[in-house]
């Protein structure tokens, strides 16, 4: 294992300390228990957007905390779900009186946690699930589908609708649709390390890649050979239409994410591909996001996420937004 | 059972885990995402650490003191479920005047109940609720029966290792084995190991006493 690191207990803390110090215009850092809020407090009568998950995931969430965005974010250790008492401190901080949504990846660590701490909690308070992973089938006998980088998207058009004044159940109904609207899947080349554990997460060969994968680099779909970029997009492309069933001429969001080891040169290349394919199903891509925003320490891989957009969802996205890790409009 | 006893099986099960450590993170690669184990070590150590604390607690408030570092120590699910398990043993009825046997294994079995419902998991579904289910159901029954308590502990040690090795076959249908579909078959649940382990400990560690 090669990583920049000095010991894996400390990994977190100094990469918080870190984060909490380059950004500290934007966000502040608190320690024992683990949450990161807004530098400036929840404007009274503003509901209070709360999110979280393992760490290895940056930006999401910390780095997606700010104006337009999330009010606080809780990182748990890498990989691992973060613990109901970062969420009520978390809370206890940001809450105004309007309330707190907590946005919930649909992973059984997450879900368990979020959930404690909203019985827990004594102010009102909602969530969001989101499950855009397709490549997980659905069925009320499994965990279903996992949580992924639609999450990214969720927080961008809820946080613009809590901004501008949305009520608790608003925020919520919105959060519940655009994960209705979105669907996600991705591919991964190399496994990743978890620093405490030292060795890879799982073994891949040279030529294979791991077709739906999660973003801790659980297994997906199946175990394929490499293939072409061109055929890659397409798969998975298919995989989320068949899902998501956008129509002709239907606007969408093309959201190429990396996980963390794919350049951004493979991820416009990526776009380009999509966006050929896209184009022959006369399916119109009017919003796109490119980069690294849900990812998986330092996995090479990708993933397509798409969103359905109507004329509120395209009003919130486009709204403004200053955070670390997204910033337009200001 | 006091307070005392609770540190010192503590103790105990975290050689034994140590001792298995390595098979326990194998299993968990080959199905999960491989932090189980550091989860189970970090836990257990934190609850070691926590006797100069609770040792002189009633053991309603020493259970709570375990559920709250449980939960916010460990993370994942379990933290989620082992913290459900204690602050569910916690709240057991008059705990505080004394626990034998058969106090603990129905706070026991209560902690059982709750964690399955906290996890949404039933028997069959290769998780450590194919352990504890049938580990839980089988001290109440021997309670109900009138067995003698070595009797029952030893059955108990015996239904622990039969559902740990069930799993083996079963398809994951919840947790991230889940994602991987038959692929997860012919592999034991690591949550299922650590918990028949823990409960082999504590059970054979009573009965040598």
């Amino acid at each position: 294992m090669k990583k920049f690191m000095n010991s894996a207990d400390d990994f977190l803390k100094e990469s918080l300390q870190g984060f909490g110090a380059a950004h500290q215009d934007i966000v502040n850092c608190h320690y024992d228990p683990n949450f990161i809020t807004r530098a400036t407090p929840t404007k009274e009568g503003k509901v209070a957007l709360i999110s979280g998950g393992g760490s290895g995931h940056e930006p999401m969430h910390g780095g997606l905390v700010g104006y337009g965005m999330l009010d606080a974010a809780c990182p748990g250790f890498v990989f691992s779900s973060p613990t109901p008492d970062q969420m009520l401190a978390a809370a206890e901080k940001v809450d105004s009186g309007a309330g707190v949504l907590f946005i919930v990846k649909n992973y059984s660590g997450d879900v368990m946690n979020f959930q404690m701490a909203a019985e827990m909690m004594q102010g009102p308070n909602e969530s969001v699930l989101t499950n855009d992973d397709v490549a997980v089938e659905d069925s009320s006998f499994t965990t279903g589908r996992r949580g992924v980088a639609a999450t990214v998207v969720v927080e961008k058009i809820v946080g613009s609708l809590a901004e501008h004044g949305g009520s608790l159940q608003e925020c919520k109904a919105l959060g519940d649709k655009v994960n209705k609207n979105s669907g996600s899947m991705g591919v991964a080349f190399s496994s990743c390390t978890v620093p405490a554990a030292g060795k890879p997460n799982f073994d891949i060969g040279d030529d294979e890649m791991e077709f739906g994968v999660g973003i801790h680099g659980e297994p997906g779909r199946r175990r394929d050979k490499m293939k072409s970029a061109q055929e890659i997009t397409n798969e998975l492309l298919e995989a989320i239409n068949e899902d998501l069933k956008p129509e002709t001429n239907e606007e969408i969001l093309l959201f190429v994410n990396g996980m963390g080891g794919t350049p951004l040169t493979e991820l416009y290349l990526i776009f380009d591909n999509a966006k050929n394919m896209l184009d022959k199903k006369n399916i119109k891509i009017s919003r796109s996001l490119v980069g690294n925003y849900c990812t998986s320490l330092e996995m090479q891989g990708a993933s397509i996420t798409l969103t359905k957009l109507d004329e509120e969802l395209l009003k919130h996205w486009d709204s403004s937004v200053h955070t670390a890790a997204m910033r337009w409009g200001v | 059972m006091s307070v005392n006893f609770l540190i010192h099986r503590a103790k105990e099960i975290q050689a034994v885990i140590d001792a298995n450590a390595s098979e326990i993170e194998k299993l968990d690669q080959e199905i999960g995402d491989g932090d189980h184990i550091f989860n189970v070590q970090r836990g257990i150590k934190l609850v070691i650490e926590l006797e100069a604390v609770i040792k002189d607690l009633p053991m309603s408030k020493a259970l709570n003191q375990i559920a709250m570092k449980v939960l916010s120590g460990i993370g994942g699910s379990s933290g989620a479920l082992f913290g459900t398990l204690f602050m569910t043993m916690a709240k057991g009825n008059d705990i505080d005047n004394g626990v034998d046997y058969k106090k603990a294994i129905e706070i026991f079995a209560d902690g059982v109940e709750a964690v399955k419902q906290r996890g949404k998991a039933d028997v069959g579904e290769k998780t450590m609720m194919d352990v504890l289910i049938p580990v839980s159901n089988c001290l109440k029954k021997g309670v109900e029966d009138n067995k003698d308590v070595k009797e029952i502990l030893k059955e108990a040690i015996e239904v622990a290792e039969k559902g740990m090795f069930s799993t083996k076959d079963l398809l994951a249908t919840k947790g991230r084995a889940s994602f991987l579909g038959e692929r997860a078959k012919g592999h034991i649940d690591p949550g299922a190991r650590s918990s028949q382990l823990m409960i082999k400990t504590v059970c054979e560690s009573v009965l040598n006493s």
